[in-house]
């Protein structure tokens, strides 16, 4: 099986999708500039203005005419730089993709895809934030977030063979994350979760790129005898807790990993299933392990100890083991 | 009804041209264009939304209708002689005070009525209410409740005509309040960019909600905003149907054509307040008797009897037929059931519900 970044395995899936004539992808300095991340370089010259469409800096005209075009029977896919700038486009997202369906009793849906990208490097507090949980708490909406190369693939054709909004959340910091990809048609259906790694003592829930840090802190553990089964979602709505909760039921101990703020995030909503779907599996309290509270500072030392890291991932694990 | 002048032979220029210039108008050019049967029908469709709305208000006064409803009472003309110069293939977005347009589009008053009042048979099985009407069959997109949000969405449905070369012109109506906000403005630049065959309605009724328009934008002449982005523009008077019919045939022709975007204001008057709830403080009662006054709706009742379109008895005719249908529709609405449970599970929210539910089944 050929081995993908992230990049290469979204490029491929982006093709697939331009194969159907009714796409077309629109966002910012996706053709001319070439890209921010460099997904959709090449992709202007090959398929052209129309189906290309640089936008404006208008992130609710991006969302607002993508959305009115998936009404009127085309397959777009718009392109939010960052999920920072989502917020611009949120009444389009949460007002209308996300309640045209039902508000007007079924009669049409919004087969749109809006992909976008959390992550953060020095950027300081306005472009270091993850919104996940205000996307994954509004009905209408499906919600997706995967870790790997070949999830990307496979998701992404789910995604866009689907008649309903999907927001398609990815990482900056992991479009370089390499993973072997299976060629051709592949697809992974929305709203099923995996097991990423096995393990006896104690479950990671986790989704995105929490996976590959807590793979690398199961690793470190592993050389002390703890092992460690880790879950990856992959889908915040509809969020598939029955691995988890298999898991669980096994070790009997928890650790919830997001990359987003504690309080009303990500975490909150997983950690609260396994209470009350586990509660009698339950030997000692759930840990979570997230972004500090606090707007991210730019300056590299205190940024460093506001976002997750393998040590952090670490301790709450084995802080949970003791407990026990 | 004596039966004039067929569509065909007005075509045809007058022999007298310099005598029929001076002294057309737009309701002699529009009976020479249409014929005397649409005349009435653009009569029947003003008088059934006016009857139909003074029927909503009065079943709000019950309780049989919840929620907010918007009036367009003394709009009319600005919707029914916009709306017809539509074909099939176009589209229609508007706002939350949507019942005229729906009306004008042709959507079913049983199922308007069925939608009021909360029922499974309503445009929306119950789902949307007042400020929700659409129909799909009719290109009718929907009634928006978020102000000024619905342009993005009419530019994406203009773009998809666009890419899919249907020839289809998108129709989008909205209110003076509505171009204060940024979606608006990001709305004209996308249309005019990407030459989006979209026609603006601003039905400038003077305020938004109780907010004179003196208070609320900077540019008073609502039309003038498309200047910004090179976009074509008029104001019209939105209370003479005819007007209204003839100006904006212009900027569909315009937009149909390829050639972008148009922006119309059309100046009108709401005689109602903004919602049932409102208390009109902010404007005179003499005010709006003088508004009252020029009521587009008798004013072309007038001119199709003055002209001899139409007798009074048989407009009277029809005024009574008009009546029986809202009665019939008020009938259809009450004795339908209402929307079943489905509606809250993930049937309800998504065409393609997937495995795991999103909704709690054990929601308590
Ligand atoms: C974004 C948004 N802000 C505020 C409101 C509340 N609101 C509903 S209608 C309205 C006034 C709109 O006035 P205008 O656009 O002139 O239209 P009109 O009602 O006069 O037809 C307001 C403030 C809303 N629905 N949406």
């Amino acid at each position: 099986m050929p081995v993908l970044t992230v990049r290469e395995a979204l490029q491929q899936a982006l093709h697939e999708a331009m194969a159907d004539e009714r796409t077309f992808i629109i966002g910012e300095d996706i053709g001319h500039y070439g890209s921010t991340y460099g997904v959709t370089a090449g992709f202007l010259e090959k398929y052209g203005p129309e189906r290309i469409r640089d936008a404006p800096i208008a992130e609710a005209g991006i969302a607002g005419l993508a959305v009115g075009a998936a009404m009127a029977g085309m397959r777009p896919i718009a392109e939010i730089m960052s999920v920072n700038f989502s917020l611009l486009a949120f009444d389009m997202i949460i007002n209308h993709a996300a309640k045209i369906y039902s508000m007007f009793g079924g009669k049409f849906s919004v087969p749109l895809v809006l992909r976008t990208t959390n992550g953060w490097t020095q950027l300081s507090a306005t472009h270091s934030q993850s919104f996940d949980s205000m996307f994954a708490h509004i009905p209408g909406l499906k919600v997706v977030a995967p870790a790997t190369p070949a999830d990307m693939k496979g998701m992404f054709r789910a995604a866009m063979a689907d008649p309903d909004p999907v927001i398609f959340i990815e990482h900056t910091l992991m479009y370089g994350v390499k993973g072997e990809v299976p060629e051709g048609d592949y697809i992974v259906p929305i709203g099923k979760s995996v097991l990423a790694r096995e393990g006896r003592h104690i479950t990671v829930v986790t989704y995105s790129r929490m996976v590959h840090l807590s793979l690398q802190a199961a690793d470190i553990l592993a050389k002390e005898g703890i092992e460690v089964e880790i879950v990856d979602l992959r889908t915040l709505r509809p969020l598939d807790m029955s691995v988890a909760l298999e898991s669980f039921k096994k070790t009997n101990r928890a650790v919830v990993v997001t990359e987003d703020w504690q309080s009303y995030g990500t975490s909150a909503e997983i950690a609260t299933r396994l209470y009350e779907q586990g509660f009698d599996y339950l030997d000692a309290p759930i840990q979570r392990v997230n972004f500090r509270e606090v707007p991210m500072p730019y300056a590299k030392n205190l940024e460093q100890q506001v976002v997750v890291t393998t040590e952090r991932i670490v301790a709450a694990i084995k802080k949970v083991l003791n407990r026990s | 009804m004596q039966k004039r002048r067929g569509a065909t032979q007005a075509k045809v220029p007058a022999a007298n041209s310099l005598r029929s210039i001076m002294t057309s108008t737009p309701f002699s050019r529009a009976r020479d264009h249409l014929g005397d049967a649409q005349l009435v029908e653009l009569y029947r469709q003003m008088m059934l939304i006016r009857r139909f709305e003074e029927k909503c208000q009065e079943m709000y006064t019950r309780a049989k209708i919840g929620g907010f409803l918007h009036l367009y009472v003394g709009e009319e003309a600005t919707g029914v002689g916009a709306i017809s110069n539509l074909q099939p293939q176009d589209h229609i977005f508007t706002h939350y005070r949507d019942h005229g347009h729906a009306i004008a589009r042709g959507l079913n008053i049983n199922e308007l009525m069925a939608e009021l009042f909360g029922k499974d048979t309503g445009t929306s099985h119950g789902m949307g209410g007042s400020m929700h009407f659409a129909d799909i069959t009719k290109n009718f997109w929907g009634g928006y409740a978020i102000v000024g949000s619905h342009l993005l969405l009419a530019d994406g449905v203009a773009l998809a005509c666009q890419m899919q070369k249907t020839n289809g012109v998108v129709m989008v109506f909205f209110g003076d309040g509505a171009t204060n906000g940024g979606e608006f403005y990001e709305s004209l630049n996308f249309a005019q960019l990407w030459k989006l065959p979209v026609v603006f309605v601003c039905e400038n009724n003077l305020y938004a909600m109780g907010t004179p328009i003196e208070v609320h934008s900077s540019v008073k002449e609502i039309y003038r905003k498309a200047s910004a982005f090179d976009m074509k523009a008029m104001r019209i008077d939105g209370n003479d149907l005819l007007t209204v019919r003839e100006q904006v045939a212009e900027a569909v022709e315009y937009a149909r054509s390829g050639q972008g975007p148009v922006l119309v204001e059309a100046m009108t008057y709401r005689f109602r307040g903004h919602s049932a709830q409102d208390t009109q403080k902010y404007r005179s009662k003499e005010d709006v008797e003088q508004h009252r006054s020029n009521d587009p709706v008798l004013i072309f009742r007038k001119e199709l009897i003055d002209a001899g379109v139409s007798s009074a008895a048989d407009i009277d005719a029809l005024d009574a037929t008009i009546d029986e249908q809202v009665e019939a529709a008020v009938r259809f609405a009450d004795e339908s059931d209402v929307p079943g449970n489905e509606w809250l599970t993930d049937s309800g929210i998504y065409a393609a519900p997937l495995a795991t539910a999103t909704v709690d089944p054990d929601l308590v």
